[in-house]
Order: structure tokens, then sequence, then C-alpha cells
């Protein structure tokens, strides 16, 4: 339908620009907390991750003691300057930069340009020069050491730092390793379970096979939630308790009626000659499922896999539920949502980080196998 | 013993003991019950494959019973049970939860979201579907709206709360307001009433993917035959997709719509990650899990309203699929 009839040019622009805006509006969000994971942590909070590749006005503290001061023409002088502070050495290593505002608040520290004297609350004046000299008079001597805040530009600055906190201090490579082990056998144990059904539920013919259809469908639609008090009793009547099997039994059972019903939809398809034919040759069911269905069913199986492991990667509230809280067992998800978003609500850094040393798994398995994630999409949905 | 290693043995012993079931439940049935041999081997066939189907289901059939099918019964009657579940108190948990402000925040919360994020997810994919259809680069324009697909509603909802970050130098949305020239800085999470839209906003952006693969695939099904009559007739784009394309498609329309539904039942990730409840903005799912671990019989109470919610869909689904068997 590249170029039918009542077409016009100046619709497709209107197409473009549209698609391009939902493109935009799907994609900058992403874009930005992934930014925003490479940005240095102060630079973060000071300007927004869409000027990262910009210079960045940071504000910083420098104490000048009072022991280094002189007597000059009877008044009381220190000077020195801002740059070869040692706490600014992670921001001006070469003990150079260019200060634009000074302050002698916390509360206000850009009220003055560089260059300016003015008044010291504790008495005296101050100024410090764009080069970061400063020069402090006072005609009685300084007793308490003096702060000043200042002003300077700060070159844009990537790094994976974020990253190597996440994952050393924050315990996110435990949780990585805690999320693996939830979702692989989460995944690979439902498959054979189901496969079994399907072929049951599409070829074999027996009494009751429609309701058992229609329960497969209902259960496809029972709220998770039902299932959390019954069974996790039930796992702590017979010993199981909050554990790792507890969680992979309950990602199977809950995972079950997607397979069967995507599996059942798929086979249903298969070629009814291939399957009558092994049959006349006296091929049992068992053979003939494990032979000929099997691997003629594998983007099915494929597509389940790809749902199922991207489910339980993702899975909260199943986590929160089956597994015990502490750090020895928390899986990625419950680690940023109940751990990092309340000691590290702030730290932007840390929590872009964590998020995607989340997201990195799925978009890979996202990305690769796209094509049966689509396909299965849509034999679970329009037959 | 590590976990990794029990996820290892796990693996192992589930395909195994899958596999070893399925094979010596089948060989003890073939030879050693209903033999075919002997005096009556045509019998004997015909009664092992009666029984055949069973020994293939029933792994599946225990596990769906006891995970999804006893749950609805259990969780229903432990609701009737007090706190401690000693003492029986009727439907004493449910007329407190209606009587609790938070509780009628949350289903009104709820249906708001039943009613929103399911038509706009379904209306943005729709129109996805349609707009990139012919475009020379739609197939990328699909991958990067489909995306959100992989993340998980945690992640999803960290994305967005940088977003919705309070600062201009932080939050986009703050930011383009300063550019708008805006004093100051807003918390859309805390707005009243509208902070549910900004939250809403993040399961729409997750499903938008999954409804324009579906619709997208309905599009192409149509014949085109009906589409090149109607431009015969002298039919614009916008008649030729709201009358002739979306009514054929108006059952894979329902579909879509009916799974989000569904999934927006489920989905307590979002709230609790982003508000955690505050700001009046719980929804049922999330309402459930400040019960949980403190309250059983309230918890099973607000997900068995869940289900009375959900019931509708379920009955509708099913008669779907069993007229789709005739």
């Amino acid at each position: 339908m590249e170029n039918i009839a009542g077409q016009r040019s100046g619709l497709n622009w209107a197409v473009n620009i549209t698609v391009v805006l939902m493109v935009v509006i799907w994609l900058v969000p992403t874009v930005g907390l992934f930014v925003s994971s490479f940005r240095d942590r102060d630079q973060i909070s000071e300007s927004g991750w869409w000027k990262a590749p910009l210079p960045v006005d940071l504000t910083f503290r420098t104490r000048v003691a009072a022991d280094t001061q002189r007597e000059e023409n009877g008044s009381f002088v220190i000077e020195g300057n801002v740059f070869t502070d040692p706490a600014q050495a992670r921001w001006f290593p070469d003990q150079t930069g260019t200060v634009s505002h000074f302050g002698t608040r916390g509360a206000a520290p850009a009220e003055f340009d560089a260059g300016q004297i003015v008044d010291l609350r504790t008495g005296g004046t101050v100024t410090i020069e764009a080069d970061g000299t400063y020069l402090l008079r006072n005609d009685e001597a300084f007793e308490r050491p003096v702060t000043l805040y200042f002003e300077a530009r700060t070159a844009p600055r990537f790094t994976t730092g974020n990253y190597n906190t996440v994952l050393s201090a924050d315990g996110m490579d435990r949780a990585f390793i805690n999320t693996l082990t939830v979702a692989i056998p989460a995944t690979v144990i439902p498959i054979l379970i189901a496969a079994f059904a399907a072929y049951a539920l599409a070829w074999m013919d027996f009494v009751g096979r429609g309701v058992l259809i229609a329960a497969v469908v209902g259960l496809l639609v029972v709220p998770l939630q039902l299932a959390l008090v019954p069974l996790l009793n039930l796992h702590n009547q017979i010993g199981i308790g909050q554990s790792f099997l507890g969680i992979w039994l309950a990602h199977t059972g809950f995972g079950l009626p997607l397979a069967v019903y995507l599996l059942r939809n798929y086979m249903v398809g298969l070629p009814r000659d291939i399957i009558e034919s092994a049959r006349v040759d006296g091929a049992t069911d068992f053979q003939i499922f494990v032979r000929i269905i099997l691997p003629l069913s594998f983007p099915a199986l494929a597509a389940f896999a790809i749902f199922q492991f991207l489910w339980t990667w993702n899975d909260l509230l199943v986590a929160k539920v089956f597994l015990p809280s502490g750090s020895a067992t928390q899986v990625m998800t419950v680690k940023i949502a109940d751990d990092l978003l309340g000691s590290r609500g702030g730290d932007w850094g840390i929590l872009a980080g964590a998020a995607f040393v989340s997201l990195a798994i799925p978009l890979i398995v996202f990305f690769t196998m796209q094509r049966y994630l689509v396909r299965g999409l849509l034999a679970g949905a329009v037959k | 013993m590590p976990p990794v290693i029990q996820g290892v043995i796990t693996i192992l012993v589930g395909v195994f003991g899958c596999v070893a079931y399925f094979y010596l439940s089948n060989w003890v049935l073939d030879r050693v019950i209903f033999p075919a041999k002997g005096p009556n081997p045509g019998r004997n066939i015909n009664r092992a494959n009666l029984v055949r189907p069973w020994l293939f289901l029933f792994p599946a059939l225990f596990a769906l019973g006891l995970y999804l099918a006893y749950p609805v019964v259990g969780s229903f009657y432990r609701s009737l049970f007090d706190r401690a579940g000693t003492e029986f108190i009727g439907l004493g948990n449910y007329i407190d939860l209606f009587n609790e402000s938070g509780f009628r925040t949350a289903v009104f919360n709820n249906f708001l979201w039943l009613l929103v994020v399911p038509a706009l997810a379904t209306s943005f994919g729709l129109a996805a579907a349609q707009l990139t259809d012919r475009l020379s680069w739609g197939n990328v324009a699909k991958s990067l709206i489909f995306m959100p697909m992989a993340i998980s509603f945690v992640g999803a909802s960290l994305i967005w709360k940088f977003v919705y970050a309070n600062t201009a130098d932080i939050g986009l949305i703050n930011a383009v307001r300063d550019l708008l020239g805006a004093d100051r800085p807003v918390d859309v999470i805390q707005i009243p009433f509208w902070n549910n839209f900004f939250l809403m906003f993040i399961l729409i952006w997750i499903q938008t993917g999954f409804a324009m693969v579906i619709l997208s695939a309905a599009l192409r099904g149509i014949p085109e035959e009906t589409i090149e009559a109607a431009i015969i007739d002298g039919a614009g784009p916008f008649r030729l997709f709201f009358s002739i394309k979306v009514p054929q498609i108006m059952g894979t329309i329902v579909v879509v719509w009916t799974t989000i539904t569904i999934l927006v039942l489920k989905v307590f990730d979002i709230v609790y990650t982003m508000t955690g409840g505050n700001f009046g903005t719980h929804i049922l799912p999330s309402y459930m899990m400040t019960y949980m671990f403190r309250d059983d019989g309230r918890a099973t109470a607000v997900a068995f309203v869940i289900m009375i919610i959900v019931l509708p869909v379920m009955i509708w689904n099913i008669a779907q699929a069993r007229k789709e068997l005739r």
C-alpha cells in the first residue's frame, strides 16, 4: 500500500512528525536515566542530563584557617587560593580553576561576583578573585577559621563510579545473582509441564477437554493477589517457608496458565497429516510428542520462555512475599524498591546505576529475541 | 547450600523429573497395567488411550489447582476470619474495609485506573500501529515504542521518578515549566487527584507497545479489497481508518483492552515504588500489600474484592474461548 490513491503528501509529514514525537516520548525518559547513570553525582543534581556534555557550575566550600594570618599596616590579612584546598582536589586536581561567584553563607553560596569586596559577618572584609585567590582583611586578629563558599565551572565528567558503588557497596551484585537464581529455574520448569498438558489439550480426545480449556482461560486472569496468603501459609505448613524453592514453585504455578494456553494455541495449528501419519506408522503419543510436536513447537516454546523470563526477572510482588526479606536473598527489584529508594532516595546516580544493572539483561533479551516475543504475543492474543 | 547450586540442582531435578515422570508413567501404562498383548490386546490399547491424556495433564492440573484454583477458595475462606485466623467473623473484614476511607480511595482510584489505562494504552497503541504502518522507518519506531515492555515496573517507576523530579535541574517536566517561565518547581506526585494520572501514565507507557504490536498485526490482516473499494468510493484517510479499518479489527481491540484491564488489577509495583500509597494514590493491589504480613484476614478480603472486579472479564473470556472451540 505504498502509493495508494488519496494519499496526500501533507498528511505524510504529519504522520512522520507524530511518530517522531511519540518515539521521543517513549525513548527519552530511559535515555535520561541512562545518561545520568554515567554522570558524576555532584553534577547530576546541578544540571539536567540533557546538558550533560556542557560544563557545570558547582558550588564548593572551603575553610580558611586563622593561623596563616599576618599583620600588615595595622590590619590582619589572610591570603591564599581556594583551589589549593585539598578538599577540592577531586574537581581541581591541578589546583587551578575559575571562580564565577562566591558567598559567605551556606544559604547563599553564590551571592557575589568574583572580585567584589564584601563584609564578613564575623568582622572584616573578604574577596575572591576569578583565579581563586582570596584576601581577607580585618582590623582585629582572626580568631576562628572562616568558611567561604564559591561557585566554579567544572568540566563535564562521566564515570562508571555509580556502577562501582552500586555493585560493591550497595550489594547489587548479590541481588543480581539472586534474581538470576530465581528467574532461570522458574522459566525452565514450567515449560515441559505445560508442553505435555498443551499436547493433551490440543491433540488427544477425552471427555472434559472443553471444560479444561475453558478453565485454563479462566485461570489466566485470576489475580495473583489471591494466591499470596493461602500459599504462603501452605508453604509454611509443609516446611518450605520463604525460600528459593518456594518462589520457584510459585512462579511455576503462576506461569502455567499462559504457558498451557499459548502452547495449545500453537500446537492446534500444526498440520494434522504429520501427526496422523505418525500414528498410522505405530508411534505412541509419547513418541509423537517428543519427536514431532516438541521440535515443531520451538517458536512457541521460545516465546513463552522469553515471557516467563522477563516476568520472573522483573517481578516484585512474588519476590516480596515468597522470599525472605534479608539482603542475602533480596532480588534486584526488591533491593531497589525497598532498600535503595529508602536509604539512597536522593542519590540519583546510584539509583540510575542500580536501575540499569537490573534492566541490562531484559533489554538484551528483548532486542535479540524480539521476533519470538512478537510471535508469542500474537499466538496468545489473536488467532 | 548456596542458592546458585540449589538452583542448578532444581533445574536438573525439575527437567529430568518431568521427563522421567512422563516416560515412566507411559511405560507403566503400556507395559504393566494395560499391556498390548495377552487375552484382549485391543481392549487394553483402548483403555490405555483413555487414561493417557490424564497422565499428560496431571502435573499441570495439579500445579494449576494448587497454585491458582485453591487460592480462590482459600483466600475467600480466610477472609471470613479475624486477624489471628481463629475467630469466624463472617463479612466483618469486608464491612470494616468499606468503612475505611483509605480503602474507598483505593477503590475509587482503581476504577479510575481501569477506565483510563486500558483506554489510553489501546488508543496510543492503535495510533502507533496505524501511523508506523507505512513509514520506511516504521519498524525501528515500533521497536522503540515496544521496548518498555522489557522494563520492570520498578525500573519504569525509577525512570519516571526522574522525569517527575521536583527540581528543574533533574526533572524534565519542571525543566520545561522553568523554560516556560514558571517560578517554582512543582512535585507532580503530590498534586491531589491529578497525581494518579501521572502514575497511570507509567503503565500506559509500558503497555502501549503491547497494544501496538497486536493491533498492527490485526491491521495487516484486514483484507485489502475492502480498503481498495473504500478508496475508489472516495473515502479519505480518516474515514478509511475509522469506518473501514477499526470496525474490522474490533474483536482484537476488545482482546487488547481486556488484557490490559486485567493487568491493571495486578500491578502494585508502580504505586509502591512511586508514592508508597501516600498522597491519596493507593489502588487495591497496593492497598492489599499494606495488610500483607500484618493482617491476613484483611489482606485476603482486599484480594477477594479484586477478584470480584475481575470476574466479569473472566466470564467473558471463558465465553469467548468456548465459542471458538465450537
